[in-house]
């Protein structure tokens, strides 16, 4: 019982994307109910909107200069939970780590519900995992998030609500799930949990000298639940490709461990913006080189939390704030397997000689499960996942670079990542951006899609 | 464990009832807004709640306040805890020139409140079991230009919920006073949250958990309030009166 006024907006500047690159001035609602929504539908005049989560996709995506964000992580009630289903339904502003809390506490006779899929960090908001189609290391057994959603309640700018799904609105459905949040604002969402045997992983550690290796190995990892590989963008040119290639799947606690992971601890809160000069060429390079010398030449096998596993980076509070205030941009492609090896090879050879570096670089195959949603990242084959703190030109160019590599390749650039590719490389990446179009509420826009969207006078591509 | 909450929307209370939730504790929940109750009321039965009983009031509104009590009582048994966790945060400058409105919030914030208590004081002193927490407010401490209004409400509320803590305290009924420093709420939603003071409701939450189970006399959430709040009130008034606060 408040006395505040509904539908009530305010400027704000702080309001930043994950990758810190993007100030823009903007104008913030925070509803914590349904009911507050339609007065902030009513209070936006010419401006547009987008709904907001967690802010952890990278560049301008989840941003809307100059006009409205909503705010949805106070629309965070789960609506129903059945525990001998495992079929959540929830309000989109609720995160995936909450519902890995509540998952945890729920026991199902043989074993756990968990994620059916879930990206490197679980900071993010259902709404935010369905607007960007998310998917993780198990892309290649189960597809993305969104191949997992039953159903979506979405609201126009209009005010109507609509149920989305595979049988009902099921155009409207495709748009949504990946759509960037520009088709209305996700309300809620039904999705269902994976039975696992445990909360506990079984995981592999395997050092590659080279990216015939890399593709070697996950050929034979193909059974494994979870694959992803870290590649050193920093090794000698004839060891290009090299890195340590991790698998792993769901196990039971062991017999020495007590049978819930224990839940992950905050080890380190970054508190504020380091000095640029922290991440610069020769640190980065000798934190790859170690973690490339600490990794043993031998496999290594051990029983961990999934946590560990999942979301190694989410132990570190704002981690990005150890690229400074500059901020950093993230590039991260897939190109399909018939031209995948080469491509990954030229991406890493123009990586190399441009000198820049990538303090993280992370290389994943794709499996063939199809992606739900129009506008959805994933395609069989190969990704790769790159950040680059913000030196400005040389960076932007470098960027230009690999887009290049990727496009030609028959490839892609994945929209959360991304603050800075041009339209005709957007739109040439995403064929069905077109198909797209016509369900994109007139009310709904972001900085992102005002460029990728844009069309040349000449009816080209700007 | 049987749980009353009194403007059970809010985002402070919605925090503590996830916490009793987990543990299948039954709710009462009341508050203004039907649909809203419901949401919650979901919320909480998702969450492991075994049994959720909702009721729209209009908490301000005294006459009901007997009735709604006994409906209360009648529903769950016996009362375990009772959350008193409704209020308006007003605007202390249009209450400065509009005395209905400062009787407005005063109304809301103490005297109803202190009716809602009576009547369950009345119904639970016989049982000679239960915790109550009444959420009052670090500005209730000292009088402040910026909010004295509100901050007055809550001085008042403060020596009701003490005064009464001390009535019941031989019957076995405890009452606890939680004074929240800055919150991250939607009351608060018009003030720009910026810097270490604001805490998030699960934080707070965690807090009013624990000194309600306890039966704590008074909690200062998060803990660095009643410091900060000791060196408010020791600032001699010849200082006090140069700054704006």
């Amino acid at each position: 019982m408040t006395a505040r006024p509904m539908g009530d907006l305010h400027e704000r500047h702080d309001y930043l994307a994950w990758g810190g690159l993007h100030r823009f001035r903007q104008r913030i609602a925070r509803p914590f109910f349904i009911d507050e929504l339609p007065p902030i539908l009513a209070a936006r005049g010419n401006q547009s909107l987008l709904g907001s989560g967690c802010r952890r996709s990278y560049g301008d995506s989840g941003l809307n200069a100059d006009n409205i964000l909503i705010d949805m992580r106070g629309l965070d009630h789960l609506l129903a939970f059945d525990p001998t289903n495992g079929i959540v339904e929830a309000e989109a502003g609720l995160t995936l780590a909450n519902i890995l809390a509540l998952a945890r506490l729920s026991q199902n006779g043989a074993g756990q519900w968990f994620l059916p899929a879930t990206p490197g960090t679980k900071f993010v908001t259902l709404g935010g995992a369905i607007a960007n189609d998310v998917h993780g290391k198990n892309h290649h057994a189960a597809g993305c998030f969104g191949n997992h959603v039953l159903s979506l309640r979405l609201m126009r700018s209009d005010g109507t609500v609509l149920t989305c799904s595979p049988q009902e609105n099921a155009e409207l459905f495709k748009a949504t799930i990946g759509g960037l949040g520009l088709t209305g604002l996700i309300l809620s969402a039904r999705f269902a949990l994976k039975n696992v045997p445990g909360l506990w992983m079984e995981q592999e550690n395997i050092r590659f000298a080279t990216l015939d290796e890399f593709y070697v190995l996950a050929e034979k990892s193909y059974g494994w639940e979870y694959t992803v590989a870290w590649v050193d963008c920093f090794a000698p040119r004839q060891q290009l490709g090299r890195g340590v290639f991790t698998r792993a799947r769901h196990v039971a606690a062991p017999a020495n461990k007590r049978s819930n992971a224990p839940a992950s601890k905050q080890l380190l809160t970054i508190p504020a913006a380091l000095p640029n000069f922290i991440l610069n060429t020769t640190t980065m390079k000798a934190f790859n080189t170690y973690l490339w010398y600490r990794a043993s030449t031998k496999p290594t096998a051990e029983i961990v939390p999934f946590e560990k596993v999942l979301y190694p980076l989410d132990s570190i509070a704002h981690w990005n704030r150890i690229y400074g205030r500059r901020g950093f941009f993230q590039h991260q492609c897939v190109v399909p397997t018939a031209y995948a090896k080469e491509a990954m090879r030229s991406l890493l050879t123009e990586i190399r000689s441009a000198g820049l570096g990538s303090f993280l670089a992370v290389l994943k195959t794709f499996g063939d499960r199809p992606s739900p949603g129009m506008l959805s990242f994933p395609m069989e084959g190969t990704t790769l996942a790159l950040d680059f703190p913000n030196t400005g030109a040389p960076t932007l160019a470098l960027l230009d670079r690999l887009d290049d590599i990727c496009t030609n390749a028959g490839g892609r650039v994945y929209a959360a990542k991304d603050g800075r590719i041009p339209a005709r490389k957007f739109q040439q990446g995403y064929p069905a951006w077109k198909e797209f179009l016509p369900h994109v509420d007139p009310a709904f826009s972001s900085s992102f899609w005002r460029r990728v969207s844009a069309v040349s006078e000449t009816g080209k591509a700007a | 464990m049987n749980i009353v909450i009194f403007g059970a929307t809010s985002a402070i209370a919605q925090a503590v009832a996830r916490l009793y939730a987990k543990d299948g504790a039954n709710f009462f929940l009341v508050a203004r807004k039907g649909d809203r109750l419901n949401t919650v009321a979901s919320d909480l039965r998702a969450r492991g709640a075994q049994c959720v009983t909702t009721q729209t009031a209009d908490l301000t509104d005294r006459a009901g306040h007997a009735q709604l009590v006994a409906l209360t009582a009648s529903t769950l048994g016996t009362i375990d805890r009772v959350l008193l966790a409704y209020g308006t945060l007003g605007d202390q400058r249009a209450g400065e020139t509009n005395s209905a409105l400062m009787e407005r919030e005063i109304h809301t914030n103490f005297l109803s409140v202190a009716s809602l208590l009576t009547e369950l004081a009345n119904v639970m002193e016989p049982v000679g079991a239960g915790n109550i927490a009444v959420i009052g407010s670090v500005a209730g401490d000292r009088g402040r230009q910026s909010n004295y209004i509100y901050g007055s409400a809550k001085a008042g509320l403060a020596a009701f919920t003490l005064g009464l803590r001390h009535r019941l305290a031989p019957r076995g009924v405890s009452v606890t006073l939680v004074k929240p420093g800055f919150v991250d709420t939607p009351m608060t939603e018009a003030i720009a949250k910026r810097g270490p003071l604001w805490a998030a409701p699960d934080r707070v939450a965690r807090d009013i958990r624990r000194g309600l189970d306890h039966g704590v006399a008074v909690i200062y959430t998060p803990w660095f309030w009643r410091w900060i709040m000791l060196i408010v009130c020791a600032v001699p008034d010849a200082i006090f009166r140069r700054i704006r606060l």
